[in-house]
């Protein structure tokens, strides 16, 4: 049994102009999905879905079912608040592209850790410092960074302390909505391999979002393209990085190999 | 924050100090001599010297100066032309309306604006919503005496429940007596001043509501209740106190206008009165009092400011304080 | 029909209807205005539409007299406020370094004032009369001007296009009338229309206290003074006064929130 089944999600604004048609795909436990398609696409918007978090005013239909090991299974579409609020954090947690407006700018950064360990693990006190500093140390920041407030320190170190928010949930699925595409180019690989360990080492699923083709065949198993709303082709990382059969798929590989070149250049 | 305060404090200084140098010109070198309060118009070349002597318009700019200033130095604040009575002493004993009529409606105004205001920003999307904004949009085209005229009208003259107007005798030794005459033009001067603050609230409230960090609060499994209080309240709080503190320092002088209506013995009837006599002292007085205030309550919304937001706070690497 | 589109269609219609009223009255009123013939505190009735004072004067009359005195403050304001207002923050925001600081210093503590303070303290010195109301309110209202069309230059100042043009040696009159002007002047009006709605309300304020324009220049706010103590007899007199500052305040709102649009076509959000 997969641990999320998306299937036949369409998003639509309230006159019923249609924002994302029929996308399908299924992560299993520990899988890793990336999934790519340029601004516009749908992706950002396909995140949202997933833990009923889109904006009010936009219809959501199809399935969009959790079923974590040892849980009950939860279909998100239709779902009641409190039942939505058991999945995010618990199941499901998310890292947002944009880490200086996704961290709160006038909480240190240890307590907005703090307030969301307190929330889904339910650890007080000692527990919870400890819960922490553990936190921090896990994505590689000094201890003294969670007594910062987000403007204090860098934007490499702001994206660490909002994975490490999403991570010390222990969710079973991490959704990573473009969480490198903000940060400088040397800083990138740093998040990107940090990601890759956490989720290895921790045996975590992996939705990984991403309008670049080169990050996102460093790092997931399968791929899932977008292209204006509507799902248009999957595979491995191999099948569709050797053999891509849809021309705007050729396109995000033609643009991901220059890319990916002036990575390899700065990590030889 | 120690250098912050220093600074800022300094600032304050600079300014009071600028702002009873601008009084003092403002109300010597525009025409017209300040003797002219005491005499009639037939009044005998006699009569004016002794007139310029008695308000000292008779010696130079400086001269005039350095006295006022030495007496402000000492907390005198002078005597009145009309009474004869010291300055001080009165704007003392008006204060004791004026601020707690200040202060209540403050703090009414506080307490129907931020429910409101956050109310408007949530149902921004529906009718009812646009129809509270809509009516607190009104509220900032009306005149706050025509508010209190009508309030009187209606509580004081209809119903009967209320004075129209006065302050008893006793002051505050009948607290009974001096709260009922304050409640009409503290209820007064809360409506208006709250119709402009919901427009705040309103804005910052939405501003909070489409952030990220209230997504992402969320996302790691927080109600929208349990986000809102965390983050939305501090984050919604910056941008509403420097505006509370423009607000604080207008409802203390705007006080003049609504003091008239309900005939109270403030600071406000106070001004107006020296103003129609040309009692210079007296307005002179006043004015400092309350640019004292202004400057003083803009002081305290900065420091207040910077302690809700680190990022004014300049960095410490560390987060140490 | 757009929101904002709405806003000044009914904008205008409100302000139309004060301007309408105080345009027909140089020509015709009802009664002359110190007319007296129809007894003192009249009820309404069809000779008298609102009633008549405690003089015994027309109110209908009066109040169609009254809309000049607010719309002449108003105006006169705004043009004082707006003109000094706009050199001054164009000069600031020219200005570099320690005098742009000074400047913006400045404005701040003027701007920490409350405009009726300011008011009250011109007419301390000048005297009350309707020249005084209108410096004292454009002086008041020049400060807030200053500071928004400061911000406004800093950032026309800051485009690349207005940048390239003062390095080419073009001169600062020129950019000022080429590039700033153009730029600013949508965001202004909108300004402009709110601070005219605040000038008629303080302007009815000062008239209230007895220090605005002295009789026989009839204002809404001291017809108001007036009526306070003969509400109980003459309601309307507390009433029409009040509901016509209403009406043309909230026009100049409504104006300002349409031209909203015009100064930004992109923001959609209602503040």
């Amino acid at each position: 049994m997969s641990l999320l089944a998306v299937d036949r999600l369409a998003i639509c604004t309230a006159d019923g102009t249609p924002l994302v048609s029929d996308i399908s795909f299924e992560l299993p436990s520990g899988g890793r999905l990336g999934v790519i398609g340029e601004s516009g696409s749908g992706k950002s918007l396909t995140t949202l879905a997933l833990l009923g978090l889109l904006p009010a005013g936009l219809r959501v239909s199809g399935s969009i079912r959790f079923h974590p090991a040892g849980g009950e299974p939860v279909q998100v579409v239709g779902a009641s608040e409190s039942a939505l609020r058991r999945l995010r954090g618990r199941v499901a947690t998310v890292v947002f592209q944009e880490p200086s407006t996704a961290l709160d700018p006038l909480m240190r950064l240890g307590d907005q850790i703090g307030a969301s360990v307190r929330r889904t693990r339910g650890l007080r006190g000692p527990a919870l410092r400890a819960a922490v500093l553990s936190a921090l140390a896990d994505v590689g920041l000094d201890h003294r960074i969670g007594r910062a407030y987000p403007h204090e320190v860098s934007g490499g170190q702001r994206q660490r302390a909002a994975i490490a928010a999403a991570v010390a949930c222990r969710p079973a699925l991490l959704v990573a909505d473009e969480p490198t595409t903000a940060l400088d180019v040397t800083v990138q690989a740093d998040v990107l391999a940090l990601l890759d360990r956490l989720v290895a080492d921790r045996g975590l699923a992996l939705l990984f979002i991403s309008h670049d083709l080169a990050v996102v065949s460093r790092i997931a198993e399968r791929v899932l393209v977008l292209d204006r709303g509507s799902a248009i082709e999957s595979g491995t990382v191999t099948e569709i990085l050797t053999a891509p059969r849809h021309p705007v798929t050729r396109a995000l590989l033609e643009s991901a190999r220059h890319l990916d070149a002036a990575l390899e250049v700065r990590q030889p | 924050m120690v250098r912050y305060l220093v600074r800022r404090g300094g600032l304050l200084v600079a300014s009071l100090l600028l702002a009873s140098v601008a009084l003092f010109l403002l109300l010597r070198v525009l025409p017209g001599d300040p003797a002219n309060a005491l005499l009639t118009v037939d009044a005998t070349p006699e009569q004016i010297e002794a007139a310029q002597r008695q308000v000292g318009s008779d010696r130079s700019l400086p001269e005039q100066f350095v006295t006022w200033f030495g007496q402000l130095a000492r907390l005198d604040l002078g005597r009145s032309f009309v009474s004869t009575l010291p300055v001080g002493p009165e704007i003392v004993d008006r204060l004791v309306v004026t601020l707690p009529l200040t202060l209540f409606a403050f703090a009414l105004a506080i307490v129907i604006a931020v429910p409101v205001g956050y109310l408007c920003a949530r149902w921004s999307r529906t009718w009812y919503g646009a129809g509270l904004s809509a009516l607190s949009q009104l509220g900032i085209a009306v005149p706050a005496f025509w508010v209190g005229m009508l309030l009187i009208f209606v509580f004081a003259l209809r119903l009967r429940v209320f004075p129209s107007g006065g302050f008893p005798r006793a002051g505050w030794a009948d607290p009974g007596a001096a709260l009922t005459s304050l409640t009409l033009p503290v209820l007064t001067i809360a409506l208006v001043m709250s119709a402009s603050l919901i427009r705040y609230v309103r804005s910052a409230t939405l501003d909070v509501l489409g952030s990220d960090y209230l997504r992402t609060a969320r996302a790691l499994g927080a109600s929208s209740a349990e986000a809102m209080w965390r983050h939305g309240l501090r984050n919604a709080a910056g941008p509403v106190v420097s505006v509370l503190g423009v607000e604080l320092a207008t409802t203390f002088l705007g006080a003049v206008v609504v003091e008239s209506v309900f005939a109270l013995p403030g600071l406000g009837s106070m001004l107006v009165k020296g103003i129609t006599q040309h009692d210079y002292p007296v307005v002179q007085g006043v004015l400092f009092v309350s640019t004292v205030a202004v400057l003083v309550i803009g002081f305290l919304a900065d420091l207040a400011q910077r302690l809700i937001d680190p990022r004014l706070r300049g960095s410490s690497p560390g987060g140490s304080r | 029909m757009s929101r904002h589109r709405r806003s000044l269609v009914a904008g205008g219609i409100l302000v139309g209807l004060t301007c309408a009223a105080a345009l027909i009255s140089l020509l015709w009123t009802p009664y002359p205005v110190s007319d007296t013939s129809g007894g003192r505190l009249a009820p309404v009735t069809a000779a008298h539409l609102l009633g008549t004072d405690r003089l015994g004067r027309d109110l209908a009359t009066q109040l169609m007299v009254g809309a000049r005195i607010a719309l002449e403050t108003g105006l006169g304001a705004v043009v004082v406020g707006g003109t000094l207002g706009v050199l001054v923050g164009i000069a600031a925001g020219f200005a570099q370094r320690w005098l742009d600081d000074g400047l913006a210093a400045l404005l701040d503590i003027v701007i920490a004032f409350p405009t009726l303070l300011l008011a009250m303290l011109v007419v301390a010195a000048r005297g009350a009369s309707l020249g005084s109301a209108i410096l004292a309110l454009g002086l008041a209202m020049s400060a807030v001007v200053a500071r928004l069309t400061r911000i406004l230059v800093k950032r026309v100042l800051a485009q690349d296009f207005v940048t390239a043009s003062l390095v080419s040696g073009t001169s600062w009159p020129r950019v000022v009338a080429e590039h700033v002007l153009p730029n600013i002047w949508p965001t202004l009006a909108v300004n402009l229309a709110l601070q005219f709605g605040l000038a008629v309300l303080a302007e009815a304020s000062l008239s209230y206290l007895g220090l605005g324009a002295p009789p026989p220049n009839q204002s809404w706010g001291r017809m108001l003074q007036e009526a306070q103590s003969t509400v109980l007899v003459a309601p309307a007199g507390l009433v029409a006064p009040g509901l016509a500052l209403v009406v043309l305040v909230v026009g100049a709102n409504l104006v300002a929130d349409g031209l909203r649009e015009v100064a930004d076509p992109l923001a959609r959000r209602s503040s």
